[in-house]
């Protein structure tokens, strides 16, 4: 335990500090995977900012429009998190298991 | 009422399907071909559940009141599922690796496996889901009677007290049939992931059956569609800015919270893949539940009379285009969406009041515990089908109690806000090691009670909990405790109100009391495990075990039974499955028999937890187990070890304080010997010096003086010889240089012998008493010196005896292990504060009477010693006695 927190304070000079690219890849792609909630958040907050029926200087938002905005972003994101998916999957193929277990701590 | 018969008919016919379904994928999964079961699609589709009687029903409903609004609580939960890598895949991963049972367990199990904690939550998470489980019960109640026809009078004949009795009492045994078929209550319930699963793709066909048919069937098309809708009252952008964002957040954290949605994504979770593919496939699912229900209001506001129920628009739209079939469909799914909810809330729950309820009072009533074992999981499928009717009792309760005709969202929305109260705990306590079990129930007591006050009390309208003036002006008069304004903030919308202060307030209690309290052991080695679960923990393990486990249980139970019990017990199952090793395998049966085993002297939780952590945990966090075990092992080690070293020291001391006692005795001793010795010999000296110097210095003396004066010189010699000789045999004796002479003879003979010699050349009057019996002992020792001791004792009896007719009785006695001869005299013997002392040298009883040097006893006493007896002083007599005990082994049994 101490071994291993003296390695952690000495940055880990075990591991590379460098990744390979393919390895490189898939931390970008958890690093999308990461961003995209917060992607959707901003997104679907918009609809904040729009005027409403109640207001008197702006036209409102027609209906139509609104919900093909909230489902078009929806649709939108599923998409990129079926691409994040299908790209993850193909990267680790042969350890799979990785992507849900290590997380990119600290590595680059 | 032929069309109630044949929904009736509808109803019974799909629960029959469903059961086939269940039991199919349970036999399936028994003979081990159940894999496609653990597929993330099922995985996925059982998330569904989310989607209850609320969707189907209410979300309609809930457009044509308030427009896009009903959206925000699809976006949370799509947002936390695309948003899985932040929180999803710990909470995952934490509930695998501390095999969780229910959010409850979860959080006990974070904070110090606190029951309290596991209490708090399963009474919050009871009362939080009732008004969840009233409004299945009114969403399915409100569509029977969507069927009958308005102008029916036999319509009024079903009113809502007799059928909502009769959905609950449906829906209970549903939920009992269903979810406590297994007595085995920890394996993964397949059969009913797989029901739920294929009661998500009928709501969801059913929803999107009604959607098709109003777009494509109604509208002419999507353009005519959307142009209706902008042409309705919904056509203008309309909304709460507070609650489109309250209500995001709210759906996000009650979708991470309510114990049924924690119970298909956590504790039904397989593998942790499918986590990854659901990130996707459900927000889908979301997506599309949610399509159509704009198009389906506005023409339901369109086609249907004013006044008519919106909630019911997915079953009345169809009914009123004449679409019997697609009604009978649209009601199929809905009753789908309840009774799935129901039925997987109530599992999640039952299991939440059997364990950490019902299971410690039982076993603490029961006090040996799970030495029944049999019996417990009996009683863990009653208490678990007493709760589901519980649970099912108090919606129903709500369901009469809140009138049955608010707008089901809104019902939905108070359980929302009430489970969410776990989200501080839970998240501080998976993100923040710093999180106590202080903290955590004072952030939830605090949330759970302001949302009690401000959301669930005013839900039963003004004047039926709380009083018109508790609204108006608060408690006790007070104007800031008024439940729609605390702290005199008006003019927020009610359920931002209390969702704000409920939620606020529990997070700063939370932080602030963690802050500022300090975890136990337990608690700090749980934070550590669910912080760092991914740097602790690999990928789970399945329950079956390898040899090595073996070990490790083995080591845990001689921690726990102790050494000589675990090895017997693991020595007998080996023998039970035939291997010729002390360690047997791991089989679950094994696995079984060593909890209940365990669970006699730890408890069955922790028990479980025990065999858990090894068989089924992580590596590290059985190492950090032992790492615990350990410690308070070396602690009580450690502490006993003082124990001892203490005891030792006393012990120590108080024999250093007995020989200084018997130093310091020895001492006065020596002096006291000095001082008697030089008197001893100074007097005789005296004498002889006096005399010798009349005899030389005298002219004028006679014959016969000089005779006088040399026999008293001579009688003083003798006198100080003899007491020289007995000193010089004392010193011998004493310092055990003294050879024994060791011959054999009869005991009589010996007594004779000394008798004789006593009272040889003395004139006394003093008689023997002498009995036969047991005199022929035969003994084999130095006669000599016990003649001595003999003579001694005679000699003093002679001497000190004071009665007139001095007389004394020597017995024999024979008794098991040694031989006593006993010399009693009938004076009036040795006063007590002088029977001590009268075995020391010089010590005399009286001065004045019979000269001695007082040496006798002490040399009878030593003699005694060296032939292995012993001589005392007979006290509680008439007169002095002496008992003289000889061991058996020097007598020889006269055969």
């Amino acid at each position: 335990m101490a071994e291993e927190e003296k390695a952690l304070e000495r940055g880990a000079p075990t591991r590379p500090i460098f990744l390979e690219p393919q390895s490189y890849r898939r931390r970008r792609l958890i690093d999308a995977a990461r961003v995209l909630p917060v992607l959707g958040v901003i997104l679907w907050m918009i609809p904040l900012l729009w005027p409403t029926g109640n207001s008197t200087s702006a036209q409102p938002v027609a209906m139509s429009s609104a919900i093909l905005y909230i489902f078009l972003v929806w649709l939108g994101m599923i998409l990129v998190a079926i691409c994040i998916w299908l790209k993850t999957r193909s990267n680790s193929s042969e350890n799979s298991n990785d992507l849900a277990q290590n997380g990119p701590d600290g590595l680059d | 009422m032929a069309t109630l018969n044949l929904l009736v008919a509808a109803c019974l016919g799909y629960v029959a399907f469903l059961f086939a379904v269940a039991f199919a994928a349970d036999r399936a999964a028994a003979r081990g071909k159940g894999g496609w079961l653990r597929s993330p699609l099922v995985y996925t589709l059982s998330l569904s559940i989310y989607c209850t009687g609320w969707t189907f029903y209410g979300a309609v409903g809930y457009a044509a009141r308030s427009g896009l609004e009903y959206v925000t609580i699809y976006l949370g939960p799509s947002l936390v599922m695309l948003g899985w890598w932040w929180l999803l895949r710990k909470l995952v991963r934490i509930g695998r690796a501390q095999r969780a049972t229910s959010i409850a367990d979860l959080i006990s199990s974070r904070y110090g496996k606190s029951n309290l904690l596991a209490i708090i939550v399963t009474v919050m998470a009871v009362v939080g889901v009732t008004p969840y489980i009233a409004l299945q019960l009114q969403s399915v109640t409100l569509s029977i009677s969507a069927f009958a026809p308005p102008q029916d009078p036999n319509a009024l004949a079903l009113d809502r007290e007799y059928s909502g009795l009769w959905v609950a009492t449906g829906l209970a045994l549903f939920a009992i049939l269903f979810g406590t078929r297994n007595l085995n209550a920890n394996e993964r319930h397949h059969g009913v992931v797989l029901a739920i699963a294929v009661e998500a793709v009928v709501k969801l066909i059913a929803l999107l059956a009604v959607g098709v048919f109003v777009v494509w069937g109604v509208a002419d098309g999507m353009g005519e569609m959307l142009a209706r809708v902008d042409a309705s009252a919904l056509g203008e952008w309309q909304m709460d800015r507070s609650r489109w964002a309250t209500l995001t957040v709210l759906s996000a954290a009650a979708f991470v919270c309510l114990p049924r949605m924690f119970q298909v994504l956590v504790v039904e979770n397989d593998d942790e893949r499918h986590l990854q593919t659901a990130a996707w496939a459900f927000p889908i699912y979301l997506m599309l539940m949610s399509l159509f229900v704009v198009p389906i209001a506005v023409i339901g506001l369109d086609l249907l009379p004013a006044g008519s129920n919106p909630d019911l628009f997915v079953l009345t739209v169809p009914l009123a285009e004449g679409q019997g079939g697609l009604a009978l469909l649209s009601f199929l799914g809905g009753f789908s969406s309840a009774t799935s909810m129901v039925i997987v809330a109530t599992l999640a729950l039952s299991t939440m009041v059997s364990n950490h309820i019902v299971m410690p009072i039982w076993f603490s009533q029961r006090g040996a515990g799970a030495s029944v074992s049999g019996d417990v999981r009996n009683v863990v499928i009653l208490a678990r089908r007493l709760s589901i009717c519980g649970i099912l009792a108090l919606g129903y309760a709500y369901y009469l109690f809140s009138g049955g005709s608010s707008a089901l969202a809104a019902i939905g929305l108070i359980s929302f806000a009430g489970v969410a109260q776990f989200l501080p705990a839970l998240l501080g306590g998976i993100f923040w090691r710093g999180a106590t079990r202080t903290g955590a129930v004072a952030g939830l007591c605090v949330g759970f009670a302001m949302w009690f006050y401000t959301m669930l009390m005013p839900s039963f309208g003004p004047g039926a909990v709380l009083s018109n003036q508790v609204f108006e002006q608060g408690l006790l008069g007070l104007n800031w405790t008024r439940p729609h304004a605390l702290f005199g903030i008006e003019g927020l919308d009610p359920m931002v109100h209390a969702v704000f202060w409920s939620l606020s307030l529990n997070t700063a209690f939370f932080c602030l009391i963690s802050l500022v309290s300090f975890p136990n052991p337990l608690e700090r080695l749980q934070g550590a495990q669910f912080v760092n679960v991914f740097a602790h923990s690999a990928n789970p393990q399945s329950w079956t075990g390898t040899v090595a486990q073996s070990e490790d249980l083995l080591i845990m139970a001689q921690r726990l039974v102790g050494s000589a019990e675990a090895r017997a017990f693991f020595h007998a199952e080996s023998v039970r499955q035939g291997l010729p090793e002390h360690l047997p395998e791991p089989s679950p049966d094994f696995l079984q028999r060593l909890e209940r085993e365990l669970a006699g002297s730890v408890g069955a939780a922790t028990a479980h937890a025990m065999v858990g952590q090894i068989v089924g945990g992580a590596r590290v966090s059985v190492h950090d187990l032992m790492a615990v075990a350990d410690e308070s092992a070396q602690m009580m080690e450690y502490s006993s070890q003082l124990e001892a070293k203490s005891s030792e020291l006393s012990r120590t001391a108080r024999q250093l304080r007995e020989a200084n006692k018997k130093l310091t005795q020895l001492s006065v001793q020596k002096d006291a010997f000095l001082s008697q010795i030089s008197h001893e010999l100074r007097t005789p000296m005296t004498s002889i010096r006096a005399f010798s110097e009349i005899l030389r210095d005298t002219e004028a003396i006679g014959a016969e003086e000089k005779i006088k004066y040399a026999t008293v010189i001579h009688g003083e010699a003798i006198r100080l010889t003899r007491l020289l000789d007995d000193l010089l045999d004392l010193s011998v004796l004493e310092h055990g240089q003294v050879s024994l002479n060791i011959k054999q003879g009869s005991l009589a003979d010996t007594l004779d012998q000394a008798i004789a010699a006593a009272l040889a050349g003395e004139e006394t009057s003093l008689t023997i008493k002498l009995p036969q019996a047991n005199a022929d002992i035969q003994l084999k020792t130095d006669l000599d010196r016990l003649c001595q001791v003999f003579i001694n004792l005679i000699a003093n009896a002679q001497k000190y005896c004071d009665a007139k007719q001095p007389q004394l009785t020597i017995s024999v006695r024979l008794e098991p292990g040694f031989v006593d001869i006993d010399f009693v005299d009938n004076g009036s013997g040795i006063p007590t504060d002088a029977q001590a002392l009268i075995f020391e040298k010089f010590s005399r009883v009286s001065d004045q009477k019979v000269k001695g040097a007082g040496l006798g006893l002490a040399i009878c006493r030593q003699i005694m010693n060296r032939l292995n007896g012993d001589i005392s002083y007979m006290a509680n007599l008439e007169g002095a006695g002496f008992r003289v005990r000889l061991p058996q082994t020097v007598a020889l049994a006269a055969q």
